[in-house]
């Protein structure tokens, strides 16, 4: 099993106290599956996906991560899923604006030690970005800064992905092809996918959902 | 309407506490550095105008005896010829300057401010009391004489009657010397007519005490204005950043129908106030700072000069004035961009949060050709340029021109830093640190500048110290002086002396003027050791041998300027004409200076004879000589100095000036630490965004924390290498330009390159220390908070 969330609770301190977020949330996912997350607001998948992603830690319950319980990890350890084996498309694109859109895409494959360049340059060239290479983020349209932020996480070949909302900020055809593109290239490189969505277009596109309720599996 | 969008502009002070907190705190020090050099210079130059009236030195002409004491039959045979002079008894006691004058015929200005004026009346100076400081009366004992505590007194100065300082000085019935009122009547019978061996000393017109500290003055005056601009840097960047942040504000503010007139002048009056408010705290942490570095100043002008300085500080009224006017003056020059920028401001510019780190890089390129042109300026004015302005406009045209260059030629270094580098993480630091230029560069313009003042102002003084102690063994390169007090005493101390050691050298000297110039004649005799020691700046082949052969003189260095003499030219000596063979460097004389040799100087001033003689002998013989001397002659320790007592008193002067100008370095690059660690905490709020994705793909905040740190030591050192030349430059200008065109002589300038490399590890201990807080509070910055950058909260 890749992914494996075993009884997880998370809340945030509110003005009155904890805010519950997340009660109980038990899950799994195998490698090359992909699993859509819905819910209304607030019911608690970006918290979800942040805390399967070692982005934030659980106040308690398990998640394994190709069998590493990543709730059991300092700070170094979760920093070395994420660069490992976890990739993160974000809904703001949150790309490296200093960098160009060439070490954009390399970034996290070099930091993992993973930099193919064959490999960079075919996602590259199926994204569209092969004569963008050279430009900055912010001379980019929001629909090629996404798939910058796409190419960059699977130019690391991580074994999950996780994306929050990645086509949020696109308009519905940018978000298709968008959507094509992240599907095909996850299938290529036999990793699994998580995704939280509003759409229910999108989310029929995975091959499972699981939709959050107030925090807990509805 | 006002105060709803007062109230909406000042929310934005309660949002950023920080940024306000920088702002009133930058201004503070600024004004701070500033005032506390002024209060310093102020308090030291009241100190010497207390002096000059008190002593009636600068203003009057004086009648002084060849035998040191007038006895006061003679100005009572003065008095009744129709001379108007007034008798002053001078004399130590317990190491005090006690002076005593007669109130009643002494010219209007030599005593104290106030003792005309209340309860210090004349009668009271007439009846045997001592006016002094109360920290000069600490320094005497009880004689039994009623003292009075006055603060207009100079320091280090007792004054009394006539009567009362013969009677403590055991100097009954004689007087030290007589001053001459400014109105003499029209029929009046010649000095030599009424007494012999008298002489009228003409007034000095001005005092020598003021012109000889106004190097130092100059020097501290200078070093506080640079530490003024290093803290205008800052206020400069904290005003920019809130009028950048609060663009929507203003935005929406004048979308609602708020006057755009109104909302500027709103504006203009919220940093009134808060300037006035930080120039308050600055001109009372001046105090502080001049309170602590006074009695240092005071020692060290003291030691240099022979000036008494007070060493206590009073609150001058003045000095509130001034630390108000120039902080508010500063944060008008700071804000007056921004201001004009506001007023011209479309009603739908966009919010741009990051539009100020943005704008700075869109302006490089003007930014870069200004800098080129004031320092193509500096350059020209260096050149061409004349005169003590055109020095200093040189000065402000580098400093400023450097300042703007920086953050260009830091973008073109880190540029090929990021071309040059191979790892990833070397890739993204170089184009991030590349990336945070920008929000740095005033800061790093600060301390660009604190460094180059500290480079420059230490070259120079330690240039100073090395030229003086050189000078000093050049001027001082007999072994032992003696001085005697009549010449019947020099002649008989010639006849004991010359079996008894190596070599007597007779000192004697002439005043006369040369080219309409006051000058000094010497005539020494013609030895190895004016040959061996004596360097010239510049001079004729073997002037030596020729100025000893009597075919010339040697000039110093003074004379050679003012009256724009080169070798070759000819001067005018008592008539007789004399090619300048050499010119050499005398460093804090006022007055031009002229050497023949003896034979040539006695054919000149035949009545001139030599009361003070130089003492070629090995060292280790001084003590018993004075001993000898002492006993034969009944010499005084005063008449006696031994050469390494005097160089080890100036190495103890020249350690003090390095105390104060020390504290001063220590407290400027404070300062630009200061706006370092200010820049970096403003920016790491706004750095989130760019920090979180890095963040997300694999670094630890601990490591992102240690990189920030990092990023501060390279920018550290990157400034510190373009300071070093800025630094020279600066201390170039200072001792070639402004010192020759202020003083008439040049400095030679020495480099110092331990001092350099400490001073940079300076810059980057204050460089890790600004960045450490920043670092720590990121790498402990919640992943809550890292989070939000990728949700819609933000």
């Amino acid at each position: 099993m890749l992914l494996n969330v075993t009884n997880l609770y998370k809340s945030y301190a509110g003005p009155d106290g904890a805010l519950p977020i997340l009660q109980g949330i038990d899950m799994a996912l195998e490698r090359g599956e992909t699993l859509a997350l819905t819910g209304e607001s607030g019911s608690g998948k970006s918290t979800l996906l942040h805390l399967v992603g070692g982005l934030d830690q659980p106040d308690s319950g398990v998640v394994e991560v190709d069998g590493v319980d990543i709730g059991a990890l300092d700070d170094a350890g979760r920093a070395a899923v994420r660069r490992d084996k976890v990739g993160v498309v974000f809904q703001q694109f949150n790309l490296i604006p200093s960098l160009t859109v060439g070490s954009n895409i390399a970034f996290q494959a070099r930091l993992a030690g993973r930099d193919d360049t064959v490999w960079i340059k075919k996602l590259a060239a199926r994204m569209g970005l092969s004569n963008q290479m050279e430009k900055y983020p912010e001379q980019l349209s929001g629909g090629q800064q996404q798939r910058v932020a796409i190419a960059r996480t699977l130019a690391a070949k991580p074994a999950l992905v996780l994306a929050d909302e990645p086509t949020g900020n696109l308009d519905e055809a940018t978000a298709d092809t968008v959507m094509d593109l992240m599907l095909d290239l996850v299938a290529e490189t036999e990793a699994a996918l998580l995704m939280v969505t509003h759409s229910e277009r999108l989310a029929a596109r995975m091959g499972r959902r699981l939709h959050l309720r107030a925090g807990r599996v509805a | 309407m006002t105060k709803a969008g007062l109230q909406a502009l000042l929310s934005h002070w309660l949002r950023n506490p920080v940024q306000l907190f920088t702002l009133v705190v930058g201004l503070s020090l600024a004004t701070a550095l500033w005032s506390g050099v002024q209060a310093v210079n102020a308090e030291a130059r009241a100190s010497y105008d207390a002096a000059a009236e008190t002593l009636g030195e600068g203003q009057f002409a004086q009648i002084t005896a060849t035998t040191g004491t007038i006895p006061q039959a003679d100005y009572i045979k003065l008095r009744r010829a129709g001379w108007r002079v007034s008798p002053v008894v001078e004399g130590r006691l317990d190491g005090v300057r006690l002076i005593g004058i007669d109130a009643l015929t002494s010219p209007g200005g030599i005593a104290p401010v106030g003792l005309n004026e209340g309860d210090l009346t004349v009668d009271m100076i007439t009846s045997g009391i001592l006016f002094a400081t109360q920290d000069t009366l600490d320094q005497i004992e009880d004689y039994g004489v009623q003292t009075l505590p006055n603060p207009d007194v100079a320091p280090g100065v007792i004054l009394t009657d006539v009567g009362t300082a013969q009677r403590l000085l055991d100097m009954d019935g004689m007087l030290s010397r007589l001053i001459v009122a400014p109105a003499q009547p029209v029929i009046q019978p010649p000095l030599a007519d009424v007494v012999s061996g008298l002489s009228v000393r003409p007034p000095q017109g001005g005092s020598d005490v003021a012109r000889l500290t106004d190097s130092f003055h100059l020097n501290l005056t200078a070093f506080g204005l640079l530490s003024f601009a290093v803290g205008i840097f800052i206020v400069h960047g904290a005003i920019g950043l809130a009028f950048e942040q609060r663009r929507p504000v203003i935005r929406t503010l004048r979308a609602l129908g708020f006057p755009l007139g109104r909302l500027v002048g709103l504006i203009a009056v919220e940093l009134l106030v808060i300037s006035l408010i930080a120039g308050a705290i600055g001109v009372g942490l001046g105090y502080i700072v001049a309170a602590a570095l006074l009695p240092d100043v005071a020692a060290t002008i003291s030691g240099l000069y022979g000036a008494s300085v007070s060493g206590t500080l009073q609150l001058r009224p003045e000095w509130w004035l001034s630390g108000l006017l120039i902080a508010v003056g500063g944060t008008a020059m700071a804000a007056a961009a921004s201001l004009w920028q506001l007023a011209r401001m479309p009603l739908l510019a966009s919010a741009r949060p990051r539009a100020w780190a943005m704008q700075a890089g869109r302006g490089r390129l003007t930014q870069g050709a200004l800098a080129l042109g004031l320092l193509v300026t500096a350059m020209l004015l260096g050149w061409l340029g004349s005169g003590l302005a055109a020095g200093f406009g040189m000065l402000a045209a580098l400093l400023i021109g450097a300042a703007l260059a920086l953050p260009v030629v830091l973008d073109r270094v880190l540029a090929f830093g990021a071309s040059r580098a191979k790892s990833v993480m070397a890739e993204w630091f170089w184009a991030d640190t590349r990336q945070q230029l920008p929000g740095l560069s005033l800061a790093l313009m600060a301390l660009l500048l604190a460094m180059a003042a500290n480079v420059g102002v230490s070259t120079m003084v330690s240039s100073f110290r090395l030229t003086f102690t050189g000078f000093l063994d050049q001027r001082l390169a007999s072994e032992f002086y003696v001085y005697a007090d009549d010449a019947e005493q020099a002649a008989a101390l010639r006849t004991y002396l010359e079996p008894r050691v190596d070599k007597v050298l007779p000192i004697q000297s002439a005043d006369q003027g040369v080219r309409g110039l006051p000058s000094e004649i010497y005539g020494p005799t013609a030895h190895a050791t004016y040959r061996d020691n004596w360097l010239f700046l510049n001079a004729a082949p073997d002037a030596w041998a020729r100025i000893e052969a009597g075919e010339g003189a040697a000039i110093n260095e003074q004379l050679a300027r003012r009256a724009d003499i080169a070798i070759g030219d000819e001067i005018t000596l008592a008539g007789r004409q004399f090619a300048v063979l050499g010119i050499y460097g005398d460093y804090g004389n006022p007055i031009g200076q002229v050497i023949v040799t003896e034979t040539t100087f006695e054919t000149l001033f035949p009545n001139v004879s030599p009361l003070r003689f130089g003492l070629r002998m090995t060292p280790g013989d001084v003590p018993a000589l004075a001993v000898e001397l002492r006993d034969t002659f009944g010499l005084a320790e005063a008449n006696m100095v031994n050469q390494a007592g005097i160089k080890a008193f100036s190495l103890d002067v020249f350690d003090r000036t390095f105390t104060v100008t020390g504290a001063l370095n220590v407290l400027t690059l404070a300062v630009a630490g200061f706006a370092i660690l200010m820049s970096l905490l403003t920016l790491a709020t706004m750095r989130l965004p760019q920090l979180a994705p890095v963040w997300a793909q694999g670094l630890t905040r601990a490591r992102l924390g240690r990189i920030e740190i990092i990023r501060a030591v390279l920018l550290a050192l990157l400034t510190a290498a373009l300071a070093l030349p800025l630094g020279l430059a600066l201390a170039w200008t200072l001792l070639a330009v402004v010192n020759v065109e202020a003083f008439g002589w040049r400095l030679p300038m020495f480099l110092f390159p331990l001092d350099y490399a400490r001073l940079a590890v300076f810059a980057v201990v204050a460089a890790v220390l600004a960045a450490l807080w920043p670092a720590r509070k990121l790498a402990r910055t919640r992943p809550a908070d890292l989070l939000k950058v990728f949700s819609n909260e933000r």
